[in-house]
């Protein structure tokens, strides 16, 4: 029996590896500040840090499904809901830092900032769209909704992710090569799932004319 | 504490040495003491590491120094620069810029000039008595800090090279040389880097030629071995490494603008009521300081400099 089929009892020891495993860049962080460790700057150092690992773990979630197909291990769909989960966690720590650490309540300071400045519109919108999917996350939500709008609903995480990705592209000031490389990424796994979706329609097209044929 | 040690220290250095670097703890530690003892000030303080930059003899201190404000460290100072041609991050500039060779260095001052002359760095070192100049040092991003520079009115070379009628303005030109400078084998900005000041700007007393740091010639990463401070500008006006000063007619095109003409102007004075169009500019993080605080106008020199601009639209000339 190889990685193909794992038993629920190893996914299970994997799934808790996985969540240590992503708590690590917020451990980290702890331990940074507390250890004088995050440089001149640490409130910009926090922001950035949380904000890179946000939109990773949101390219972690959109790879899970390419990969299930690609290798055929099914159990990967079993990791899918925590890492989306964690990427709703770093992008609450990030707008938390933000609206604390950086702004520091000025509430004034930041609804201008989000109607003015594209680069936070862009962000905050995407974080205003993450809550649904975390808030739907749960079984008796998918059961509620049915599977049919729930999958519908969490299309969403598309535009998000773009969305997330804009935001960094806007925010930099000159060296676009970090954000190019998550567009990049992002890009790649849109196209991965064009492929299938054509494969499927492909699949299924022909039939359709033959059954009307016959 | 961690202090970094230099790997061998000729055995006449260890007393000096040693004694002025706790002399400059004793220092640090009765600023920090005396310091609001903030959140984030406590959390980032640090003693500076022992490093091989000579102390400057003699300073002068002078009037026209900012009073009353703290300084940033020095380690802050020298970790967290934009210096792109040594990489863009924050902290590329002091993890590389060790290979920067300042010795021998000569600055060309050409163009519309009576007398061009290559200037030696040796020659610039003594040419007018260094004073220390302290500055606040607005960055465009939005933080700032408060720097001891060391250095000299930039008036004092103008004078030298008695500059013709037809000089309006002043070129500044940065060393690119990719064998010593790994950024700029990235396309990030269009090399070399280029700055300039109108003439008028350029003479202004507060306009530093600046050599040094804390009463120590500059380190790398700040721009060794001469720069320019234009303290009431952004950061990114105040040219680091330069190569060649060249007095012109026409107002010369500057890397920033090349890169991006609606978000850097020629003139980039500190505005708080300009925002840069991605971000505001009213408000910055001094270094070292949890909350953000007001931006000045002119970074708080515009006693000194607002006379320049009269009658000019700033939202226009950013």
């Amino acid at each position: 029996m190889g990685l193909a089929q794992l038993k629920p009892e190893r996914v299970k020891w994997l799934k808790a590896a996985l969540f240590a495993l992503c708590l690590i860049p917020f451990a980290r962080l702890a331990w940074l500040g507390t250890h004088r460790g995050l440089g001149a700057n640490p409130i910009e150092y926090i922001t950035r840090s949380i904000g890179w690992w946000t939109l990773s773990f949101l390219l972690i979630t959109l790879s899970v499904t390419p990969l299930r197909r690609l290798t055929g291990w099914n159990w990967l769909l079993r990791l899918r809901r925590m890492l989306g989960l964690f990427a709703f966690f770093y992008v609450s720590l990030h707008f938390a830092t933000y609206i604390w650490l950086d702004q520091f309540f000025d509430w004034q300071s930041m609804l201008k900032d989000i109607a003015k400045r594209p680069f936070i519109t862009v962000g905050f919108t995407a974080f205003l769209l993450l809550i649904p999917l975390a808030a739907t996350s749960t079984n008796a939500m998918v059961r509620r909704l049915g599977a049919k709008r729930w999958q519908r609903l969490h299309r969403t995480v598309y535009v998000i992710a773009t969305l997330g990705v804009l935001h960094f592209w806007w925010l930099v000031k000159k060296d676009i090569r970090e954000p190019l490389i998550f567009a990049t990424l992002l890009g790649l796994l849109f196209l991965i799932r064009l492929v299938y979706l054509r494969r499927r329609l492909a699949a299924s097209a022909p039939s359709t004319v033959r059954s009307q044929a016959a | 504490m961690l202090i970094k040690r230099p790997a061998a220290i000729p055995p006449s250095e260890i007393t000096s040495k040693g004694l002025y670097l706790k002399r400059r703890e004793f220092m640090r530690a009765s600023a920090a003491l005396g310091a609001a003892a903030g959140l984030a000030t406590a959390g980032i303080w640090l003693p500076r590491s022992a490093h091989a930059a000579a102390k400057l003899p003699d300073l002068r201190k002078s009037a026209l120094s900012t009073t009353g404000e703290e300084l940033t460290s020095y380690k802050d100072i020298t970790t967290y620069n934009n210096y792109y041609e040594f990489g863009t991050g924050k902290d590329d500039p002091s993890e590389t810029a060790n290979k920067l060779r300042t010795r021998p260095w000569n600055v060309a001052v050409e163009g519309e000039v009576g007398k061009p002359k290559v200037f030696t760095i040796e020659e610039i070192l003594k040419l007018a008595p260094l004073e220390e100049r302290v500055y606040r040092m607005r960055c465009v991003e939005g933080w700032s800090m408060v720097i001891p520079w060391v250095g000299y009115s930039f008036s004092e070379i103008i004078k030298r090279v008695q500059p013709t009628s037809k000089a309006k303005y002043v070129q500044f030109t940065s060393l690119a040389d990719p064998e010593q400078m790994h950024g700029i084998k990235m396309p990030i900005l269009d090399w070399p880097y280029v700055e300039g000041l109108r003439m008028d700007e350029a003479m202004h007393p507060l306009t530093i030629l600046c050599v040094g740091l804390y009463d120590e010639l500059l380190p790398n990463q700040d721009g060794a071995p001469v720069r320019v401070v234009i303290p009431w500008k952004y950061g990114f006006k105040n040219g680091k490494s330069i190569v060649k000063i060249r007095f012109v007619e026409e107002q010369p095109k500057t890397t920033w603008q090349l890169a991006n003409a609606r978000e850097y102007g020629f003139y980039s004075n500190v505005n708080p009521e300009v925002d840069h169009p991605r971000w505001s500019q009213a408000k910055e993080r001094r270094i070292g300081e949890f909350g953000k605080r007001a931006t000045l106008m002119f970074n708080g020199y515009g006693d000194q400099v607002a006379s320049l601009y009269a009658g000019m639209d700033l939202k226009k000339y950013y």
